[in-house]
């Protein structure tokens, strides 16, 4: 199996190294290929063929996908597979495990499978919409502050310098205390603080690229500012954009599990892999029920780990200078 | 099109670059970058202008200031009569010559975008420009990498899967697709090795010649510049030291910096090597501050006091009719420059310098004796 694999493998590589040569040959002659058109769509894999090949290797971020996937799937059918209403008082107080509840019941006899389903949905949602927000901001931020320079360069990097200083758990307590607690105002909340970091690399990147041949060509060509910035710089930053976001989903889960802890996240009827941790502040609840807190603490680990296995992975494989 | 080629296509009037230079604790500006000091020339059209000189002469900077990559501190371009920076300032005007004037870039492998195929990087100019519509742009495309060398094959394909000879095929594809006039070539042949060298030199005249385009030339490799150039500008710290037809510059060169240039070209033969070249001493000064009078004065063999407080400026050195045809010179030029025998039938044309040797400068100098020596034929032997 694992040969047949590699003889693939190399009879590819043989094959395109092949291909090649027989071009460089043609380009040398001028010799136009009767069958170009054809060649054209077979002669290399695309780019997003490549970036898969090579994220594969990574066997540590392949499983990881996989865990991500199966609980994103889970998540999403939270409706479909609960096997009760999560917010339905449905057995004994406390109950442990059993048949019926698989992973017990809580303090209040709702079932802590279907919770941590609804909760896991709660806790991805925030972090997907709060990486959203904050990516959105970072980029248009540094964009422009990388791009135009000067005085834009500088309010806005010394803003982002601001925002990056305080401290923000403070900042998302106050703000919380401030507006009501709930889910759209910590996505919010979450979103406004997380940008400055991906502003700083957006900038970086568009500093460098600015700097290249290629948007210099686009500027003689003519080419209007628009198409510059989004269709030339924009994809050159995407790759590390992409990485730098998979931390930022998995920061902001971990803040947002925080600050529900704290009880200043999502409220409680509604479940977050958070505020389910809530019940286990008290110290009985630690030692004599265990299945109220170490599915949704393990939940967490494993979701920021894989995200984080993820996110390494892809910065090897979105590389665009690494050949292999 | 005898009066078109009477105006200049590109005319340079007393160009200025001048790059502030920040420090301080408080960011000030605390002196200037003098790239560029207070140049002139002009290009006809269908002529190539060769700039040559060492690094951080300021060749490339002529360059980006003529594409429009950057604005001259003072000074004035004029395209085909008009005032660049006054058509800039009129969107409408600057649409219609922006293609126009286009550029080819030194490194080929940071001039296309890597994440964008062929096609891509030849075909948005062209459409955003209507150069060519959607239904015909492939056509087009084909036609123009056929210009280049290229077959249809390579506009499926990334940057990245091409040689340095086959991306500045496409970096010269991309200036052409917009139907420039004029294409700045900066050192477009530098980063690339010999053999290549020769093939997209080759490929730039036959282009030229095809469709009369007119280029400025910059490089340092004088080889090179003086293959595909008509006229060569000599540059030296920001000015122009010498001016004048190609060949002439290689036959006859005047300023002691270029006849230093030219003995630095290495000769591929031990006995030649064994006379002795007078290689110049020193690095090139500083331009932010440059040596008074003639820039030149603290590596020039000849320097007498006087180079120290006068700047000299560009002066006509003599002119003589040809009796032979200029063109059939042209390729040859480097060999000639052995076997002419001086002095007697030598061409003269009409040939610029600087009068920063200052004992040539003026006729009543008579002190230098390399530009003396040099004009009599004596120095070449």
């Amino acid at each position: 199996m694992m040969s047949d694999n590699m003889d693939k493998k190399f009879r590819k590589h043989a094959n395109k190294f092949g291909k090649k040569t027989v071009m460089a040959v043609d380009v040398i002659s001028g010799y136009d290929a009767a069958n170009g058109a054809k060649q054209r769509d077979i002669s290399s894999e695309s780019y997003l063929q490549t970036v898969i090949r090579r994220f594969r290797r990574h066997h540590l971020a392949a499983v990881s996908l996989l865990v991500l996937g199966v609980i994103v799937l889970a998540a999403l059918l939270a409706p479909v597979i609960a096997p009760y209403d999560p917010n339905e008082i449905a057995g004994p107080f406390g109950g442990a495990p059993s048949k019926e509840f698989w992973l017990g019941t809580d303090q209040i006899g709702r079932d802590m499978l279907s919770r941590l389903l609804y909760a896991t949905r709660i806790s991805l949602l925030v972090g997907v919409m709060a990486t959203v927000i904050s990516t959105v901001i970072g980029v248009v931020l540094g964009l422009v502050a990388g791009y135009f320079g000067g005085v834009a360069d500088m309010v806005i990097m010394r803003f982002t310098d601001m925002v990056m200083s305080f401290p923000y758990i403070l900042l998302v307590l106050v703000a919380a205390a401030i507006f009501k607690p709930g889910l759209w105002n910590i996505i919010l909340i979450l979103g406004f603080v997380d940008w400055p970091g991906i502003a700083r690399l957006v900038r970086g990147n568009v500093l460098n690229l600015r700097e290249t041949n290629f948007i210099k060509g686009n500027i003689v060509a003519g080419m209007p500012l628009r198409h510059i910035l989004f269709s030339e710089i924009l994809p050159n930053t995407v790759a590390p954009i992409l990485v730098y976001a998979t931390s930022v989903l998995a920061l902001s889960i971990l803040d947002e599990a925080a600050l529900s802890f704290l009880g200043q996240g999502v409220q409680p009827p509604e479940a977050s892999l958070g505020n389910m941790l809530n019940g286990a502040q008290s110290l009985t609840v630690l030692t004599t029920q265990p299945w109220l807190w170490i599915p949704p603490g393990l939940l967490i680990v494993v979701i920021v780990m894989a995200i984080n296995f993820v996110g390494d992975a892809l910065r090897d494989a979105l590389d665009p200078n690494s050949g292999r | 099109m005898l009066d078109e080629n009477k105006v200049p296509l590109i005319r340079v009037e007393d160009m200025k670059k001048y790059y502030p230079v920040k420090g301080g604790i408080i960011t000030h500006t605390t002196g200037h970058i003098k790239a560029v000091d207070g140049v002139s020339f002009s290009i006809m059209r269908g002529e190539t202008l060769g700039l040559v000189g060492e690094s951080g002469c300021g060749k490339s900077t002529i360059g980006r200031q003529l594409v429009g990559l950057e604005t001259p501190t003072e000074g004035r371009i004029y395209y085909n009569g008009c005032d660049l920076a006054q058509l800039r300032r009129n969107k409408k005007e600057m649409e219609r010559i922006r293609t126009k004037l286009q550029m080819v870039f030194q490194d080929p492998y940071s001039s296309l975008n890597p994440r964008k195929h062929i096609y891509e990087i030849l075909a948005q100019p062209m459409l955003y420009h209507h150069i060519s519509e959607k239904d015909t742009v492939e056509q087009d495309i084909i036609k123009i990498l056929d210009m280049v060398g290229l077959s249809r094959t390579v506009l499926g394909r990334y940057p990245h899967e091409f040689s340095g000879g086959q991306r500045q095929r496409i970096g010269i594809a991309k200036a052409l697709s917009l139907n420039p006039e004029f294409i700045v070539c900066d050192e477009p042949v530098s980063a690339l090795d010999v053999s290549i060298q020769a093939q997209i030199l080759n490929l730039l005249k036959d282009l030229q010649k095809e469709l009369g385009l007119t280029l400025l030339f910059v490089g340092h490799g004088l080889g090179a510049v003086n293959y595909v150039s008509d006229k060569i500008a000599v540059m030296y710290l920001g000015k122009i030291v010498e001016y004048g037809e190609a060949r002439e510059i290689f036959s006859h060169p005047q300023h002691p910096y270029t006849r230093a240039l030219l003995e630095a070209v290495p000769v591929p033969d031990p006995k030649e090597r064994a006379r002795g070249r007078k290689l110049l001493q020193g690095e090139i000064g500083n331009s932010a501050n440059p040596p008074e009078g003639c820039r030149f004065h603290p590596r020039c063999p000849y320097a007498v006091e006087r180079c120290k407080r006068k700047t000299p400026a560009l002066r006509e050195v003599a002119y003589k009719e040809h009796d032979v045809p200029y063109k059939e010179h042209k390729l040859y030029a480097a060999e000639e420059e052995q076997d002419i025998p001086y002095g007697k039938n030598a061409p003269q044309t009409a040939q610029i310098r600087a009068e920063e040797c200052l004992a040539a400068g003026n006729a009543h100098l008579a002190a230098c004796p390399v530009v003396l020596s040099c004009t009599e034929g004596a120095e070449h032997g």
